[in-house]
């Protein structure tokens, strides 16, 4: 289990955890981004503050903070 | 946990027969997340008159639609997009509040075929509210495409209500939503009951019997609702019912419900509880009812790969932009001229038919110029708007701010407050409405005092008019696209200072949806730019025509005859042609300096004297206040009412005639930055309550322009220009 933050691109898994408050953390669950769900990381910036990443056939733009919060556990794609 | 619904009874079938004189109404919330294609369903009904008006008391855009079938009056409300009923952002309160509070009959839920579990969870709220509803599942054709399928009929089995498959863009489905509509309104209520885990159930059943004391909750519908929303942590539903005298026994019996389910699911909060009940239903009925389509490389991903690429991505953005402002400037120039020929031709027309005085002057020298002065810039306004909406629907936007949320977030702003201040480039009355997808209070307040900067396309028509007359043609698109440029960083940096001095604190977090590319359809945007034409036309034709009259008014009266009488002997008098024409000049330029808005701007002209300019461009900045594009209609009839010389015919030749060149560049600094238009300032005071920062509004733009503008003025003349 690691956070978002710490994996690379093409990174795939599942979430395990969500450390977020609410109202981020139910912002997150409406954009399909739970405990269970599926995630592919897609992308980042160059200076890696912004992060996207995938979940059942939703792109999400997620912030350095943010993405730090969601835990995954990695399958498949990570270096 | 099950999820199904009673029985529907038969009594749909009885209709039509004996029917009835008047015509029924019926009227129906149309609800769904974000980027869904609700707006494109509504404008691909066939026979739907479309009204765009303003959600009551807000200045959110409401898009409704008219039809009539079978002697039903259907309107149809299209809600701002909305996640989930626990709001988020201001603009997702606004269609809470209306499903909440208006009166309807049904609500359409529209969801996404791509992201259909996702959309259900959201579907599972709406139905808790115990409406008549039905759902519509949208883009259809992408899923089946790609070698999905949706089975329609089990998940009208499952959910309980009907079900609408539909592709907005190839007009699959979507007229069948109409039949439905009357189907399920004639039908007896079949309730949608969605059934949770039994211990939840058990709660909520307390819940309801204590609320039935209440004479406001004796519809069991309404109160299982109540109970719901109250498990979901729903804070508008507490206020209502912290006012009832059942508050006390119910408060407390709230928060032992809350313990006991919390302590049962080991969750931290029954919102998370019901969360996951709802996600595990959606899961399971995307099981049963959806056939995924294999994973592949979609034409998103390939494109992202290039358009966010984290080198690239920046680069290509900026010449996104660049494109566009070239674009707007060099195509919006071509009908420009035979617009313009058509209003010299009607203005010459009335000229002459109608006798000599003041109605043929007050037509031909003060509205018909003026209002053809504006509508010139029409299609330069309309590309403008194209180019914002192809961004904003084909889903580049969300990109944009993706790669500059880094960048925003050093000028203390968030990614998200990109999107409000592209749109500011279009118009800021929406921008500022745009600004309600920010959640954080500051983060809003922030962008919307900045937002002034980016240059509308009101403004559009002053920097066309004086960069032709001031620059050489060949940079004409440059220049402008610097205008906007500037604009925007001078946004990026008062936003940074606001947030060290006024707003301490860290910006919202960041989180968005990525939607897929896709191409917008054709008529959705052409019923867009209708829409906005027609809008800039009535504007053109009501607003600045009567400023242009009141303007005309100002500068033709009061009449000194003494003055006229006794130039005409002189011009009389006199034999040569070109002397004759002189003194028609300075007659008419005589009699404009003691007019009424010659005193005005004798007035005001100190205080822009610094900047280089005469009283009329004075006299037409502080006209601009009221709307941008009447700097152009006023400088067009004040500069022909006091131009007697018909050899000048165009307005350009006029300003250069009587205007510096650096008293230009500082007309065109002040334009960018001073306070927008009457229209965006009532915007922000109805968006914004606080006194403090209405008055700061109202201030702040217009020293800053003047101090920017006398800053370029200097520099320019030291320069030597």
């Amino acid at each position: 289990m690691k956070p978002l933050t710490e994996c690379t691109i093409g990174c795939e898994g599942r979430i395990v955890k969500i450390k977020a408050k609410d109202p981020i953390k139910g912002r997150l669950f409406s954009l399909g981004l739970a405990k269970g769900s599926e995630i592919k990381i897609l992308d980042h910036t160059l200076a890696k503050q912004t992060w996207e990443v995938e979940s059942d056939g939703t792109k999400i733009a997620l912030r350095e903070e943010e993405a730090a919060s969601v835990f995954m556990e990695p399958v498949g794609g990570c270096e | 946990m099950r999820y199904g619904s009673c029985e529907t009874d038969g009594s749909g079938g009885r209709n039509g027969s004996g029917a009835d004189q008047k015509v029924k109404k019926i009227r129906v919330a149309l609800a769904g997340q974000p980027n869904v294609g609700k707006s494109s369903i509504i404008n691909s009904m066939t026979g739907a008159r479309l009204h765009v008006g303003n959600f009551s008391g807000v200045t959110v855009e409401k898009k409704e639609v008219f039809i009539e079938r079978d002697g039903y009056e259907i309107e149809i409300v299209d809600l701002p997009g909305i996640y989930s009923l626990n709001a988020y952002t201001p603009e997702e309160q606004v269609a809470k509040k209306f499903l909440y509070n208006e009166d309807y009959d049904l609500i359409i839920n529209v969801a996404d075929a791509n992201t259909l579990s996702r959309n259900l969870i959201f579907t599972f709220q709406l139905m808790d509210i115990q409406k008549k509803m039905i759902l519509v599942v949208n883009m259809i054709d992408e899923v089946e495409k790609q070698g999905g399928m949706v089975d329609r009929e089990k998940l009208e089995e499952l959910l309980g209500i009907p079900v609408v498959l539909t592709s907005a863009k190839e007009h699959r489905g979507v007229d069948e939503i109409v039949d439905h509509i009357i189907e399920v309104y004639k039908s007896r209520k079949p309730k949608n009951k969605l059934f949770y885990d039994e211990r939840i159930e058990e709660q909520i059943g307390k819940l309801v019997k204590v609320l039935h004391k209440s004479p406001h909750f004796k519809d069991p519908d309404e109160a299982r609702f109540i109970a719901i929303r109250l498990l979901d942590r729903d804070e508008e539903i507490y206020k209502i019912i912290h006012d009832l005298p059942i508050f006390i026994e119910l408060h407390e019996m709230l928060g032992q419900i809350y313990r006991e389910l919390e302590m049962e699911f080991d969750e931290e909060s029954t919102s998370d509880i019901l969360s996951d009940e709802r996600y595990a239903m959606a899961k399971a009925l995307v099981l049963k009812a959806l056939k995924k389509p294999p994973k592949k490389l979609t034409v998103t991903d390939r494109l992202d790969r290039l358009l966010i690429h984290p080198i690239l991505g920046l680069p290509i953005f900026l010449f996104f932009m660049w494109l566009l402002f070239q674009v707007t400037f060099e195509v919006g120039s071509i009908p420009m001229d035979w617009i313009d020929a058509a209003f010299t031709e009607i203005s010459n027309t009335v000229k002459a038919v109608l006798p000599d005085g003041p109605i043929q002057s007050v037509l031909a020298d003060g509205i018909i110029p003026a209002v053809g002065s504006v509508i010139m810039f029409l299609p330069n306004i309309l590309i403008l708007f194209l180019g914002i909406n192809l961004l904003e629907q084909t889903g580049y936007m969300a990109r944009a701010a993706f790669l500059l949320d880094g960048f925003m977030k050093k000028f203390g702003l968030q990614g998200k407050a990109f999107i409000p201040l592209v749109s500011g480039f279009g118009c800021t009355v929406p921008a500022y409405m745009a600004a309600r997808t920010l959640k954080n209070p500051k983060d809003r307040i922030i962008t919307m005092l900045v937002l002034g900067f980016m240059s509308c396309s009101a403004r559009l028509p002053v920097y066309v008019l004086l960069i032709g007359a001031f620059f050489p043609t060949s940079h004409a698109g440059n220049i402008l696209f610097i205008i906007y440029i500037s604009g925007a960083i001078l946004g990026l940096i008062v936003a940074k200072v606001l947030r060290t001095l006024l707003f301490k604190g860290e910006p919202e977090p960041f989180v968005m949806e990525m939607p897929p590319y896709r191409f917008p359809s054709m008529k959705a945007l052409g019923v867009e730019l209708w829409i906005k034409a027609k809008l800039f036309l009535k504007k053109a034709g009501t607003f600045i025509a009567g400023a242009s009259m009141i303007i005309w008014f100002l500068s033709s009266y009061p009449h000194d005859s003494r003055l006229a009488q006794s130039y005409e002997t002189r011009i009389e008098a006199t034999v040569d042609e070109a002397k004759k024409m002189e003194l028609q000049g300075e007659l008419a330029a005589k009699e404009l300096e003691n007019s009424y808005l010659g005193t005005i701007g004798k007035t005001i002209e100190p205080i822009f004297e610094p900047l280089g300019f005469d009283w009329r461009v004075s006299v037409a900045t502080i006209a601009g206040l009221a709307a941008k594009e009447v700097v152009v209609s006023t400088l067009a009839t004040l500069y022909a009412v006091g131009d007697a010389d018909e050899k000048s015919n165009t307005l350009i030749e006029r300003l250069r005639e009587n205007i510096s060149f650096k008293a230009a560049v500082a007309l065109i600094v002040i334009i960018m930055i001073y306070s927008p238009c009457i229209a965006a300032m009532s915007t922000f005071w109805a968006e914004v309550p606080q006194w403090a920062w209405r008055g700061f509004y109202l201030v702040y733009p217009n020293v800053l322009a003047w101090l920017a503008a006398f800053g370029v003025y200097t520099l320019l003349g030291a320069l030597g220009y």
